[in-house]
C-alpha cells in the first residue's frame, strides 16, 4: 500500500502515505482533535504547541468545518466538511522545503514532470491573533498546500519559529487521482470487494448539514451557546493556578481553549445562517480573538508552554 | 596593486516576486554606499535578482581603503604641561608625534594623526553584515531558533574578492551563516553546490545549472517566446508589463507553454477571461486579432520536462477550466439577476456601508440620482436617463462577478445593464462614472456618463468635507484628491459651465442636515427655518446670506413663515455650511493649481485668475488662466505687466499720499502730449474690444487687446511725467492711470503676477 513507486489509487491511500512519510521524518502522528474546528491550525497541537520554547513535531489529519462553503454535495470541489493534513515542526528545520517536496513525491507527484512553485502568500488568522509568512505551493498552477513560518500566535511572538504545512486533502487527492468531481473520488481502493467513493461516504451528510447550516440551526440557541462558551472560557482562566484539592499547580489552558474553539465554530454557524451583520462580524471576531489570546497567555504559564518554577524564582 | 572585483550572492527560500527588483536595488545601494563611506571606491556595480537570490557584482574596487592623515592643532608650545598631556591623551598620541610650528600667534604644537587604510575584505565583511541586518524588506521574518530577519529563510552567503591571483572568500559570519564561494543552481533541474571563481564564472555556471540571473533577460525571453508561439497560430499576446515582470520573478528557468481555452468559456466577456487568468493563474491572454476574442492562454513554467511540458500544460488547463467554470457560473447567475431588474442587487446595497457617517451604498445611490438629474441639463444629458444611470451605476457591486473580481466593477455593470435592455448611454455610464481615475486617464464625454461621473465625485467631496474627513499630508484614504482632479478635468474637458459654490452649499448643507433628521430631536421652529434656508441656496447666495434674507423677510412680514427658531445649533450649522463650502472650493483651487502647473502654467498666473469673480466656475478659470499664460509668453504681454505695475504703483502711492481714490474723470482735453492723447485713444479702443470679449468669455481676444496697450503705455511713461506741477494735469493723468488699472484688472488680477 505504501509503495511510493506506484501512483496511489484512493483518497485514503494518499492520507496513509502522508502519515507514513511524516512518521518516517520523525513526526508524532496525532489523531484529529475531537471538536468542530474551521481548520487544522485550530488543533491545540498547532495553536498552543507553537508557543513556548519546547521542541515539537506533529502531523495529523483534521476534519474541518466551514458551514458557509456547503453546496449540498453538488459543487465539484466545495464542501462544508473536509479534511486537512497538518504538519507542525518547531523549530522549523532548515530543510523544511525539501522535506515538503519529499511528501509530494510520496503521494505520487513526480517533480521531474510537474511545475512546482512557491508563490508568496502571507497567512493571518484574525480569530487566532496569529500571522506568519510563507507561500501557497502550486503544482501546475494549482494550489496544493500552504507553507507558513509562524511569527505570532495568540498575540505572542513565536520563538523559536514553527514551520506549518497544510494540505487540502480533497483537492490534492482529486488532482493526484485525476478526478473532476469530489464525490466521484475513490475513497478506498477501487479494487476492494466493496469499493466506496467519497460520495458514498459524504454526499448525504453534505446535504443534511447544508440544510441545517443554512436554514434550520436555531440561531437563538447558537447565540446563547456562544455567550456561554465565552463565559466558561473566561471563568476557567480566572481560576487560581494552584489547585486547592491536589495542591498542584494546574493551569487549565486546554479546557479553556476548548471553549474558545467552540465559540469560534458557533460564530461560523451564525455566519452561515446570515444573522451576523457586517459591523457585528468584526466585533464577534474580536471576541473570539480575545479568548484565544487569553488561552495563549495561559498556555505559556504551563510546563508545555515553557513555564518552569525556576523561571519564576 | 591588483584591483579586485567583488561578488555577493544572498541565497534564500523563494522571495516574493513583487519585492525582488526593489531588493536588488537596495542591496546595490546599501553595499556601495557603505564601501564608499569607508573609503573603498569602485568602478562599476550591478545587481540582479531571481526567486531565490539577490546578487551584486562590483568591479574595480580598491584593494584597501587609502591611508588618511589628519592634522590637529594643539596647545601653545609653552602651555602648562598638564594642558599638553591632556591634548596627547585626547588624541591618543605621544610627545614624539608632536611638531612645533611658528605661527603669527606664537609657537604652537601640531599633531599628525595617521589612519592606516584597511583591507577591502575587512570593510566588505563589515558593510555586508550591516546590510543584511538592516535590509529594508517590506515584511521580514524569523525562522528556526534564530533571531536574524530576512524576507524568507536565508540559506547561504556567497562573498568573494576576485583578483588576477584568484578568488578569495571574504571571512564573515552572520548568525551562523558563514560566507563561502558556493551557490546552488535550479531547485529541480540542477540541484547541488556550485563553486564560483568570478562573476563571469558565476553567470556561466548558473546558466548551465538552469538559472537565468537577469530578470530583464528572463522577461525578454518570455515575451519573445510567447509572441512567437502566438504568431505561429495567427494570434497575438495581450500586452501586460506588470504581469510580465511578476512572472519573470516567479521562475529561474522560464519555459513558455501555450494552451487552449475550452470552447464552453469563449462566450464570457474577454475582460472576465483576462482577469480570471491573470489574477488566479498568472496567465497571459492570447487573442485572435480577427475576432477580438481571447482564445488561448500562455503560462510560464519554471522547468523543462521529458514530455516537453505536456503534463504541466494539461494540469494548468484543468485548473483554468475549474476557475472559468466558476466565472461562467457567476456570469450566468448575474445575468439572470440583471434581467430580473437588478432588484436583488439594489436591495443588497442597503446593507453595504459606504461610510458610517454617510450612510449605505443605497443612500449614496439616492443622492447620486438626485444630483445627476440636476446636473443633466448643464451637460446636455436627458435628466431621466441621467437619474436612471445613477440608480444602476453601483448595482454591480452586489454581483457575484464583482465580489470575485473587484477590479471589474463598472465594466460588469455595463454588461449587465445592457443585458437588461437599457439604453447604451445608461449602461456606459456605469463603466464611465468612476473615470477619470488617474491624471492621464481618458475623461468621459458622453453626456449621461459625465452627469453621473460628476455626481459621484461631487457627492463624495461634499460628503467627506461635511464630516471633516478631508485629506491631510500624505493621507488621503478616500482618494479625495483624485475625485477633485476628476471634477476639474470633467468640467474643463467637456467645456461645462457649473457654479460649484451653489452645488457645494446645497450638498454640504444636506450632508450636515442628514444626522439632524435621523436624530429627530431638533425643534420644529429650527427645522422650518433650515428648510427655508435650503430653498434659497439655489440662487447662489451663501447660507449666512440666505438666513439673513429670510429673517429680514419674516421681520418685514414678507414671509408666511412663523415661529422660526434661529437657535445656536441652527446658527452653527449655517455657518459651518459656508465655511466648509469655501474650504472645499479652496481645495479644488489647490488641485487646479497642481493640474495647471503640470501643463506649464505658473502658480501666480492661476492666483491672478482665482482672485477674479466667479472663481467657482472652474472652466472659466481654466480658460482665463490659459489665455493669461499665453499672453504673458508674448513680448507685449510680458512688458505690459511692467507698464501695469508702474501705473499701479504710481497710482497707489498718489492715492495714499492724497487720501483720495483716482477712479474716474480722465479727460483727453487736459492731455498735453501726443503720447498722452495716443494712450487715451488706445484705452478707448482696447475697452471697446475687451468689454464684449469678456462678456463672451473670449479671454484670448480680451487679453491680446490688453497686451496691445503695452506700446502706448510704454510711450506714455517715456514721454510724460505724471506728477506734473499743474494739479489739474496731474489729477487727469492719475485718472488716466486708473483707467489702465481698471481695464487690466477686469481681465485678471495682474497685481498677483510675479516679476
Amino acid at each position: 500500500m505504501s509503495d511510493t513507486s506506484t501512483a496511489p489509487r484512493s483518497f485514503q491511500e494518499i492520507i496513509l502515505r502522508l502519515q507514513t512519510y511524516w512518521a518516517s521524518k520523525g513526526c508524532a502522528i496525532l489523531q484529529p482533535y475531537d471538536m468542530e474546528v474551521g481548520a487544522g491550525t485550530f488543533h491545540p497541537a498547532t495553536t498552543l504547541r507553537s508557543l513556548g520554547a519546547q521542541p515539537w513535531a506533529a502531523a495529523y489529519v483534521q476534519p474541518s468545518r466551514r458551514p458557509t462553503d456547503g453546496r449540498y454535495g453538488e459543487n465539484p470541489n466545495r464542501l462544508q466538511h473536509y479534511y486537512q493534513y497538518q504538519v507542525l515542526i518547531k523549530p522549523s528545520p532548515p530543510d523544511l522545503q525539501e522535506l515538503y517536496l519529499g511528501s509530494l513525491q510520496a503521494i505520487g507527484i513526480d517533480a521531474s514532470l510537474h511545475d512546482i512553485r512557491f508563490v508568496e502568500d502571507d497567512w493571518e488568522s484574525p480569530t487566532l491573533g496569529a500571522w506568519g509568512l510563507g507561500w501557497e505551493v502550486w503544482c501546475d498552477g494549482m494550489e496544493v498546500s500552504q507553507f507558513t513560518y509562524f511569527q505570532q500566535v495568540g498575540g505572542h511572538d513565536c520563538s523559536p519559529v514553527s514551520g506549518e504545512l497544510t494540505y487540502g486533502l480533497e483537492r490534492l487527492a482529486m488532482y493526484v487521482l485525476a478526478v473532476d468531481h469530489v464525490m466521484d473520488m475513490p475513497f478506498n481502493d477501487p479494487q476492494s470487494p466493496i469499493p466506496l467513493t467519497y460520495g458514498d461516504v459524504f454526499k448525504q451528510t453534505e446535504e443534511e448539514y447544508a440544510r441545517w447550516n443554512f436554514d434550520v440551526a436555531n440561531t437563538e440557541v447558537l447565540l446563547r451557546h456562544f455567550e456561554e462558551a465565552e463565559a466558561e472560557c473566561k471563568a476557567i482562566l480566572d481560576q487560581a493556578h494552584d489547585d486547592p484539592k491536589t495542591g498542584k499547580r494546574i493551569v487549565m489552558a486546554h479546557p479553556a481553549y476548548d471553549q474558545a474553539i467552540k465559540a469560534s465554530h458557533i460564530f461560523n454557524l451564525l455566519d452561515a445562517r446570515g444573522v451576523i451583520s457586517v459591523t457585528e462580524r468584526q466585533a464577534y471576531i474580536g471576541r473570539v480573538r480575545a479568548l484565544t489570546k487569553a488561552c495563549a497567555d495561559a498556555f505559556v504559564q504551563t510546563r508545555a508552554g515553557g513555564w518552569t518554577p525556576e523561571a519564576v524564582a | 596593486m591588483p584591483v579586485p572585483d567583488l561578488l555577493i550572492e544572498l541565497f534564500s527560500e523563494e522571495i516574493p516576486a513583487r519585492m525582488q527588483t526593489r531588493a536588488a536595488g537596495d542591496l546595490k545601494k546599501l553595499v556601495t554606499d557603505g564601501l564608499v563611506e569607508a573609503g573603498l571606491t569602485y568602478a562599476s556595480a550591478a545587481a540582479f535578482s531571481t526567486p531565490r537570490r539577490l546578487t551584486l557584482t562590483i568591479e574595480g574596487a580598491l584593494a584597501a581603503s587609502p591611508t588618511t592623515v589628519e592634522e590637529r592643532k594643539g596647545p601653545k608650545a609653552d602651555a602648562p604641561e598638564k594642558a599638553i598631556e591632556g591634548f596627547l591623551r585626547g588624541a591618543r598620541l605621544t610627545r614624539d608625534d608632536l611638531e612645533e610650528r611658528d605661527t603669527p600667534k606664537g609657537k604652537i604644537l601640531f599633531a599628525k594623526i595617521t589612519k592606516p587604510g584597511r583591507p577591502a575584505a575587512e570593510i566588505v565583511a563589515e558593510v555586508l553584515e550591516q546590510t543584511i541586518r538592516n535590509f529594508p524588506w517590506p515584511k521580514s521574518m524569523r525562522w528556526g531558533s534564530g533571531t536574524l530577519k530576512w524576507v524568507r529563510p536565508l540559506h547561504s552567503i556567497l562573498c568573494i574578492l576576485v583578483t588576477e591571483e584568484g578568488a578569495e572568500v571574504v571571512p564573515m559570519d552572520v548568525d551562523g551563516i558563514k560566507a563561502g564561494n558556493t551557490t546552488q543552481g535550479h531547485r529541480f533541474m540542477s540541484p547541488g553546490a556550485i563553486t564560483v571563481r568570478s562573476f563571469d564564472d558565476y553567470t556561466t555556471k548558473l546558466q548551465r545549472a538552469h538559472v537565468v540571473l537577469d530578470a530583464s533577460e528572463r522577461a525578454d525571453a518570455i515575451w519573445h517566446d510567447a509572441t512567437n508561439q502566438a504568431f505561429a497560430q495567427g494570434l497575438e499576446v495581450v500586452e501586460d508589463a506588470g504581469l510580465l515582470a511578476e512572472v519573470a520573478g516567479l521562475v529561474e528557468w522560464p519555459v513558455v507553454l501555450m494552451g487552449k481555452i475550452d470552447d464552453d468559456f469563449l462566450g464570457l466577456p474577454p475582460e472576465v477571461l483576462q482577469t480570471s487568468m491573470k489574477e488566479h493563474q498568472k496567465f497571459f491572454s492570447v487573442r485572435n486579432p480577427k475576432t477580438g476574442r481571447i482564445e488561448r492562454f500562455i503560462t510560464v513554467a519554471n522547468r523543462e520536462t521529458a514530455d516537453n511540458g505536456a503534463t504541466i500544460l494539461a494540469g494548468n488547463q484543468k485548473v483554468l477550466s475549474a476557475r472559468l467554470a466558476d466565472a461562467k457560473f457567476f456570469w450566468e447567475n448575474d445575468l439572470r439577476t440583471a434581467r430580473a431588474g437588478m432588484t436583488d442587487w439594489l436591495d443588497a446595497l442597503k446593507n453595504v456601508t459606504f461610510h458610517n457617517k454617510l450612510g449605505t451604498q443605497a443612500d449614496l445611490v439616492d443622492r447620486m440620482a438626485t444630483l445627476a438629474r440636476e446636473i443633466a441639463p448643464a451637460v446636455g444629458a436627458d435628466p431621466d436617463q441621467a437619474e436612471r444611470a445613477a440608480r444602476l451605476a453601483k448595482a454591480d457591486l452586489a454581483s457575484e462577478m464583482v465580489y470575485e473580481f473587484p477590479e471589474l466593477q463598472g465594466l460588469m455593470g455595463r454588461y449587465y445593464i445592457e443585458a437588461m435592455g437599457e439604453d447604451k448611454a445608461v449602461a456606459a455610464a456605469a463603466q464611465d462614472h468612476y473615470a477619470p481615475l488617474g491624471p492621464s486617464d481618458d475623461v468621459p464625454t458622453a453626456p449621461v456618463s459625465v452627469a453621473v461621473a460628476l455626481a459621484e465625485k461631487i457627492d463624495k467631496l461634499t460628503g467627506f468635507w461635511a464630516i471633516d474627513e478631508k485629506p491631510t499630508g500624505s493621507k488621503d484614504p478616500f482618494a479625495l484628491r483624485r475625485a477633485a482632479l476628476g471634477v476639474i478635468r470633467l468640467i474643463s474637458h467637456n467645456d461645462l459651465t457649473e457654479s460649484l459654490s451653489i452645488v457645494f452649499n446645497q450638498l454640504i448643507f444636506d450632508h450636515l442636515m442628514s444626522p439632524v433628521y435621523s436624530a429627530g430631536n431638533w425643534g420644529e421652529g429650527s427645522l422650518a427655518l433650515l428648510e427655508a434656508v435650503r430653498e434659497k441656496l439655489g440662487s447662489g447666495i451663501s447660507a449666512v446670506q440666505a438666513t439673513q434674507e429670510l429673517l429680514e423677510e419674516v421681520a418685514n412680514g414678507k414671509s408666511d413663515l412663523i415661529n422660526l427658531d434661529y437657535d445656536d445649533e441652527s446658527q452653527s450649522l449655517v455657518t459651518k455650511t459656508d465655511e466648509k463650502s469655501a474650504d472645499l472650493l479652496a481645495f479644488l483651487h489647490d488641485r487646479l493649481k497642481v493640474y495647471l502647473r503640470d501643463q506649464g502654467i505658473r502658480h501666480d498666473i492661476i492666483d491672478a485668475c482665482i482672485a477674479m469673480p466667479n472663481n467657482d466656475d472652474l472652466n472659466l478659470l481654466v480658460k482665463r488662466a490659459r489665455a493669461l499664460s499665453d499672453t504673458l509668453k508674448t513680448d507685449d504681454g510680458e512688458n505690459l505687466i511692467q507698464g501695469f505695475k508702474r501705473a499701479n504703483n504710481i497710482l497707489t502711492q498718489a492715492e495714499e499720499a492724497d487720501g483720495v481714490e483716482y477712479s474716474y474723470g480722465a479727460d483727453p482735453k487736459f492731455a498735453e502730449t501726443d503720447e498722452e492723447r495716443a494712450l487715451f485713444a488706445a484705452l478707448d479702443a482696447a475697452e471697446a474690444q475687451i468689454t464684449p470679449a469678456m462678456q463672451a468669455q473670449d479671454f484670448s481676444t480680451a487679453m491680446s487687446a490688453m497686451a496691445g496697450l503695452r506700446a502706448p503705455i510704454d510711450a506714455f511713461f517715456t514721454a510724460v511725467q505724471v506728477n506734473s506741477d499743474n494739479a489739474t494735469v496731474r489729477r487727469n493723468r492719475l485718472n488716466l492711470l486708473s483707467r489702465i488699472r481698471q481695464i487690466c484688472l477686469a481681465v485678471a488680477d495682474l497685481t498677483r503676477i510675479e516679476g
